[in-house]
């Protein structure tokens, strides 16, 4: 399993390490054409408008539409889900309109808002430490849209489909679970790499 | 169950700007094309370090109005520098709703003894370092993020460079200490042993590092980049220089683009003048500003 992380700006290197723990390999990608050989593929927090103007500049859109409807997975947090989402604010102006949700940017404040939070997952029973900088908040979601956590009444973890977006920072935390989730819809959605070896049979493999 | 103001919130901010610039900005417009250029965050200032560096005089925390017209302007963070240990200062600062406090040698030191209680504020803080004794000294005192200090206001890197081969080099040193030599380590770098601990385990800095002081080209920026920045702060580099909206584009591309010559050479390309720049061995050393607070 080979997954792409967005190294345009932000933390990407936190989704690396996180990726590389749950036995999977982590790619560093900067051009489109090294999104091809990807399995799946996460946008990492950061600035948006940042990594807007990178995307747009390297000419990132088309080949992320073609990505996404490829069928393979795309995994956003934070900056990552405000680029992915269908609306903003209302308005239909985002650059990769790939999951039916509205957000807001900074909705709850600047950085004093930032905060940490236990959450519960449906997927798992014990609750998630959620780390949210500057977040922005899920407004509201369209009916394909499957909501997989919430805090205070908003959305925060959802996915439709092959897309899945988060308003907070999974990979700033210890805990898998998200990552493993992501990894799962990779492996359903088709993803044809061998797994990397686990480090006994790498090894094995150095001797 | 919520917390605010906790250390992975307050580091959680810094790992987003990695892989971004920082921008030196006196005025609403600045910051806009900072910005837009694609500019992570930008520090508030009433005067770039160039600027200060040749007017003299006491330099001090800039006027809330600036700043607060400054973060209504853009929607990326907003930081702002406050004296060497004047917390009210910061007080004020965290009182605007700024989310980055840098106390920073380039504002005249207010405390000669003591740096700013960083524990005792919600708002994370920036602090500059030459080495990692430093380095550490800020972190235990509660700084979320470090800058390598370079010299503010010269345009020249090579300070900038220093201090960040110098950083690196005391991790690389530590980490291959035995256990039984980090306290006399600890001693002699005057850091809190428990940091040194973490550093010689880790094998890197508990916090992002951003490079500073100096950095006027896309190149100096790829540079610090491929030193090990984790991102880097421009001050005088942009605004001083000739057409500030296309360079700062540039540098943005070549912090994301560092290890890639074919684009550093594209995006280096017809730029106009760097700022002028200042050899720093025509600067006298009680005007440096890399010296002061330790």
């Amino acid at each position: 399993m080979k997954i792409g992380i967005l190294a345009l700006q932000g933390a990407f290197r936190e989704h690396s390490a996180m990726v590389k723990r749950c036995k999977a390999e982590a790619v560093e990608v900067r051009l489109p054409f090294e999104l091809e050989t990807m399995d799946g593929l996460i946008m990492p927090g950061g600035e948006s408008t940042a990594i807007a103007k990178l995307l747009i500049r390297y000419g990132f859109l088309s080949a992320l539409m073609d990505f996404a409807s490829s069928g393979r997975p795309v995994f956003g947090t934070c900056a990552g889900t405000i680029l992915l989402a269908a609306k903003q604010n209302g308005q239909s102006a985002c650059i990769l309109p790939l999951i039916d949700i509205d957000v807001s940017r900074n909705a709850y404040g600047r950085q004093r808002e930032s905060r940490e939070a236990q959450v519960k997952l449906s997927f798992s029973a014990l609750p998630f430490d959620a780390i949210f900088i500057r977040a922005p908040v899920i407004e509201s979601a369209g009916s394909g849209v499957e909501v997989l956590s919430t805090f205070k009444k908003k959305i925060i973890l959802a996915r439709q489909d092959n897309i899945l977006v988060s308003t907070f920072h999974p990979e700033l935390t210890k805990d898998k679970r998200i990552h493993r989730y992501f990894l799962e819809m990779a492996e359903e959605t088709g993803g044809t790499s061998v797994m990397i070896p686990p480090p006994a049979a790498e090894a094995a493999i150095v001797k | 169950m919520e917390k605010f103001g906790t250390m992975p919130v307050k580091k959680g901010l810094a790992e987003m700007l990695k892989g971004g610039v920082i921008m030196d900005v006196t005025t609403p417009e600045q910051a806009k094309i900072a910005e837009d250029a694609g500019a992570v965050s930008v520090m508030a200032l009433e005067r770039v370090p160039a600027d200060i560096r040749a007017e003299g005089g006491v330099a001090r925390m800039t006027d809330p109005e600036i700043i607060l017209k400054i973060m209504d302007t853009v929607s990326i963070p907003v930081m702002a520098k406050v004296r060497i240990g004047h917390f009210v200062e910061a007080q004020i600062l965290e009182s605007l709703g700024i989310d980055y406090i840098d106390e920073s040698e380039v504002l005249t030191p207010a405390d000669e003894k003591f740096h700013i209680d960083k524990w005792k504020f919600k708002i994370p803080f920036v602090c500059g370092a030459t080495d990692l004794g430093e380095a550490l000294r800020r972190i235990g005192e509660g700084a979320a993020m470090i800058r390598t200090k370079g010299e503010a206001g010269t345009g020249n890197v090579i300070e900038a460079v220093r201090h960040m081969r110098t950083i690196n080099d005391e991790i690389a040193r530590i980490a291959s200490l035995p256990d039984s030599e980090l306290m006399t380590e600890s001693k002699n770098l005057g850091a809190p042993y428990e940091l040194v601990c973490l550093v010689a385990r880790e094998k890197k800095l508990p916090v992002v590092n951003f490079s500073a002081g100096g950095i006027a080209t896309p190149a100096d920026a790829a540079m610090m980049m491929q030193l090990g920045a984790n991102g880097v702060f421009v001050g005088s580099g942009i605004f001083k220089s000739q057409d500030p909206a296309k360079r700062a584009d540039a540098i943005v591309q070549a912090v994301t683009h560092f290890n890639n010559p074919e684009i550093l050479a594209k995006v280096s390309r017809c730029l106009g003048d760097a700022m002028h720049g200042l050899e720093i061995s025509s600067i006298e050393k009680n005007n440096l500003l890399q010296f002061r607070g330790n």
